[in-house]
């Protein structure tokens, strides 16, 4: 089956979106563990932080970024086509919803290194 | 002219009720030929048995569409030289989402059914002893309508979605588009049924905007925004201070 009725921005946005939330909902449990550690006390939580210093975890941490960056943005492109009535350039929205969205995980990253 | 001694390579993807298979097919090419051409030639000079559904050829009646190279596609306004590149390989198959009953021909039966099931039908509030309603062109309501009629039930939409494709029961964009129309229609009676069938399980929340439907539409509908007018709509519904949407 040929796919090519699915080259189109929106549908790329789609799928954009249903991977970011996907992962972000793979995070959130991880993230929640390493906060968890805080209350257990300090030395586990600082293990949990000298993690966090590892250059592939600081690189993990900005693709996190980008995927909250870019469902935050691209839910609230969504929102903004559906419950309102404004009659904007929806591929115009997304790619510059995208855009944004490197951008913050740009300046992120900058600001990590 | 020198095009004609070309040739267009068309692959069909055929079924004879039992099997499924292809067919290849060596066409003349001809000025401002459109894909329907090319299937009414195959169908004429190659292979009688080729069926294939067409009546109007200029694009009003919504019975010739088909996947042509992998989009669907109004087949008697698509011109060939605005799909094949250089190699004039054309590729066409029969709608998705709809059963197969031969080769290019679906079987519409369910895509009109959900037409009923979204009450995509006018129900009348006055007889035809009453007066009948002004509408003014420039009415909001009317307006809104405006973007969302001459429809010609093509199943282009309904081929494209994505939602469609992965849960049957989905109403899809066509009868969705008619069920807003219908929502904007000073003279109808049915909103409140017609809400609550778009609100079921097979209704508009299921859609996820992709915009399949309004990229393809031929007549340049947007399904999509209806959907969402649907969806602002319903949830309107359940607030306490809001009933109409405007
Ligand atoms: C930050 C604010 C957020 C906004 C504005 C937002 C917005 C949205 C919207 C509008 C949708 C519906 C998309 C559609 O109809 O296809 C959605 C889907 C989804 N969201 Fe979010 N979201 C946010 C945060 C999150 C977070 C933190 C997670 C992870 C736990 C998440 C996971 C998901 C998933 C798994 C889907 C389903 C994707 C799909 O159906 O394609 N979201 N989000
Ligand atoms: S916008 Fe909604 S109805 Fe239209 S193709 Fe996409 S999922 Fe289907
Ligand atoms: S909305 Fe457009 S694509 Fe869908 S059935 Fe009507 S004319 Fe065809
Ligand atoms: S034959 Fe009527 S729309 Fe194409």
């Amino acid at each position: 089956m040929m796919m090519k009725h699915r080259s189109h921005p929106l549908w790329k946005a789609f799928v954009v979106h249903r991977i970011s939330g996907l992962a972000l909902a793979l995070f959130l449990p991880i993230h929640f563990i390493v906060l968890g550690l805080a209350l257990e006390g300090a030395e586990s939580l600082n293990s949990a932080l000298r993690f966090s210093e590892l250059p592939f975890v600081k690189a993990a941490e900005v693709f996190l970024v980008l995927l909250l960056a870019v469902h935050l943005l691209g839910g609230i492109r969504i929102l903004i086509l559906e419950l309102t009535q404004l009659s904007w350039d929806q591929r115009a929205l997304s790619r510059s919803a995208f855009g944004l969205s490197v951008a913050i995980a740009g300046i992120f990253l900058w600001s990590a290194v | 002219m020198k095009t004609k001694a070309k040739h267009l390579q068309v692959t069909i993807d055929r079924f004879d009720g039992e099997s499924h298979y292809q067919t290849t097919h060596e066409v003349p090419t001809r000025d401002n030929q459109t894909v329907l051409d090319v299937v009414t030639w195959i169908q004429q000079h190659d292979d009688p048995t080729l069926s294939y559904r067409f009546a109007c050829r200029v694009g009003m009646c919504g019975s010739c569409a088909m996947n042509i190279n992998g989009e669907p596609k109004w087949s008697c306004r698509t011109h060939v030289n605005k799909v094949v590149d250089s190699g004039l390989k054309l590729t066409i198959s029969p709608l998705r989402n709809m059963p197969i009953l031969r080769d290019l021909s679906v079987d519409m039966t369910q895509f009109f059914d959900k037409w009923t099931q979204a009450v995509g039908y006018f129900v009348p509030t006055k007889t035809k002893d009453d007066p009948l309603p002004a509408i003014l062109p420039d009415s909001r309501d009317r307006a809104k309508a405006n973007q969302s009629i001459e429809c010609i039930n093509c199943g282009i939409c309904y081929s494209a979605c994505d939602v469609v494709a992965a849960n049957d029961a989905y109403l899809g964009p066509a009868a969705l588009n008619r069920a807003w129309t219908l929502m904007n229609d000073e003279r109808d009676g049915g909103s409140k049924e017609r809400l609550e069938a778009v609100s079921s399980d097979a209704g508009c929340h299921n859609c996820h905007s992709q915009h399949g439907c309004s990229t393809y539409c031929p007549n340049l509908l947007a399904p999509a925004t209806s959907i969402a007018g649907l969806k602002r709509q319903t949830l309107l519904n359940v607030l306490p201070w809001g009933s109409r949407d405007d």
